[in-house]
């Protein structure tokens, strides 16, 4: 932190304080917050950066009407908003986000619409999805495909074949899950699981983990690993509700990661050498590839068809097998990460020849969040 | 209806109380913006407007009709919800907003689920207090 670097100039509690039992826990943020923005002149659009605890930082973005290019959520109990605000000051000075706000609001002796878990009865997903008969993530990501073929004619075969791309890779790669061929058939074949999606386009669920270490570029010279650089970064939120996304067809926090991410590491579609896309299921790819930008609108089912991802092709994508072959524990970014510094290592099982760019885009929850590193090893 | 129903009940909050009790008359309630240079359609309920930031925002009873976005038919429902496959929708209100729901009164397969057909809503009681919003085909 540079001394003076950042100010506080918006600061405010809620109206009332003591019992409220008129306003829920997420109301009593928005209470909060649009105080403070009253306080220094500001409106929902003018803020770029969201913390908060208690709640998660998309609910409160989203409520809000913000579209951050920075969160934390960081949560270590009521010292929270403390590392909000050291954490916002270094976000400031990086230029992550212009505007941050570190939200609190807590019903604590009113206990309205307390969170305590995603689907809670009295939180907004608990009121307007649960009660209609999901089955978890299959039915619910899943929700936007169909609005998405009917804009842009992708073809269920088309959406298939990121499957088997993907196993293609996998048969690689001797820590995979799933290694044995799969054709367009076999996807199309296996058992209904959410119309349009069939088994062999969902993720596999399995256990792991894994870990990353970041120190300066000065203290990399100190260690005996092939150091990779974090060349671009960028990260946003959309909704915690995906039938609340503004476009089911395309993720706005893909977008606006992804193209912060471009913008700080001042490369283009054509530097990239490897691409890591999370896929928890077998759109995600296709999203990926056209809220990145490497692809127009509609284009990417045709592009993975034609085998650019795949093994010899111009794009490598999912080079570990991905989510749907490799493995998927649950939480993929950490995967999707470690293959990419094993393909800037030049230690991966389906090595890219001279690969000096890898570009690595997760999403958190459904739509939810999305993170894009761009990593190089010159 | 009421005593099959086994799934999550929704539990309203004072922002959304008005959308329940809307719901259980058979109205479904919306909000909008009072702002003239905003004018901003609002779902779920909370007391300001996300768009620009006003307090001033007020309850309204929406048409009830929209278009089916689209959807998903789960093959795997959950318990309570029947051994059938079930389509799980979104509904795009005609003021703008777009929900979850279900469409009922229609056959549950993608060639008689089609996307932009008009559907109206109709509430199903599922405790003596909440009523869900689903939806039919318009006109049926
Ligand atoms: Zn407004």
């Amino acid at each position: 932190m540079e001394p003076r670097s950042v100010a506080i100039v918006g600061a405010a509690e809620t109206t009332e304080l003591g019992r409220i039992p008129g306003l829920s826990q997420i109301q009593l943020h928005a209470d909060a917050a649009l105080n403070a923005m009253a306080d220094c002149g500001l409106k929902p659009s003018d803020i770029d950066g969201v913390a908060t605890a208690g709640e998660a930082p998309a609910g409160i973005a989203h409520y809000l009407g913000i579209t951050p290019t920075w969160v934390d959520g960081t949560s270590v109990g009521g010292c929270s908003f403390m590392l909000h605000v050291r954490h916002a000051a270094a976000a400031i000075n990086e230029g992550l986000c212009e505007v941050a706000l570190v939200t609190h609001g807590e019903s604590g002796r009113s206990r309205v619409g307390r969170g305590g878990f995603a689907g809670a009865p009295a939180s907004l997903a608990g009121q307007y999805e649960a009660p209609y008969g999901l089955s978890g993530p299959p039915s619910m990501f899943t929700l936007g495909v169909l609005r998405y073929m009917k804009e842009t004619g992708m073809t269920h075969e088309q959406l298939a074949s990121v499957s088997v791309v993907q196993r293609e890779w996998a048969a690689l790669n001797p820590r995979s899950t799933f290694k044995d061929p799969i054709t367009v058939d076999d996807v199309l074949n296996s058992r209904m699981i959410a119309y349009p999606f069939r088994l062999l386009q969902c993720c596999l669920v399995t256990d792991g983990g894994g870990a990353l270490i970041l120190v300066s570029k000065e203290r990399a010279r100190d260690f005996p690993t092939k150091p990779v650089y974090i060349l671009g970064t960028g990260e946003s939120v959309e909704t915690p509700m995906i039938s609340q996304m503004e476009d089911m067809t395309t993720s706005r926090a893909f977008r606006v990661a992804g193209s912060r991410a471009f913008e700080e590491a001042g490369i283009t579609h054509d530097d990239v050498d490897h691409v890591m896309i999370y896929d928890a299921f077998a759109h995600l790819p296709i999203y990926g590839l056209e809220d990145l930008g490497f692809v127009g609108r509609g284009e990417a089912g045709a592009f993975i068809e034609a085998r650019n991802t795949a093994p010899g092709g111009p794009l490598p994508v999912n080079t570990n097998g991905g989510g749907l072959s490799y493995m998927h524990s649950g939480m993929y970014g950490m995967y999707a990460l470690q293959e990419s510094v094993r393909q800037m290592r030049g230690t991966a099982p389906a090595q890219v020849p001279d690969a000096k760019i890898s570009v690595c885009h997760g999403v958190g929850g459904m739509f939810m969040a999305s993170g894009t590193i761009i990593m190089t090893n010159e | 209806m009421a005593d099959d129903y086994k799934g999550p009940v929704p539990v309203p909050t004072p922002e959304t109380q008005d959308f329940w009790d809307g719901a259980k008359r058979g109205e479904l309630r919306l909000q909008r913006c009072d702002e003239d240079d905003c004018d901003d359609v609002i779902f779920p309920a909370r007391s300001f407007c996300p768009c620009c930031g006003s307090r001033s925002v007020s309850n309204f009873t929406a048409s009830g009709r929209g278009k089916l976005y689209s959807y998903v038919i789960n093959h795997r429902p959950p318990p309570g919800f029947g051994p059938e496959p079930h389509a799980i929708a979104i509904v795009e209100l005609d003021e703008g907003p777009r929900m979850m729901t279900n469409i009922i009164d229609c056959e549950q397969t993608p060639e008689a689920l089609v996307l932009d057909m008009p559907v109206e809503v109709a509430f199903t009681p599922i405790t003596d207090e909440i009523s869900l919003p689903k939806f039919r085909p318009a006109g049926g």
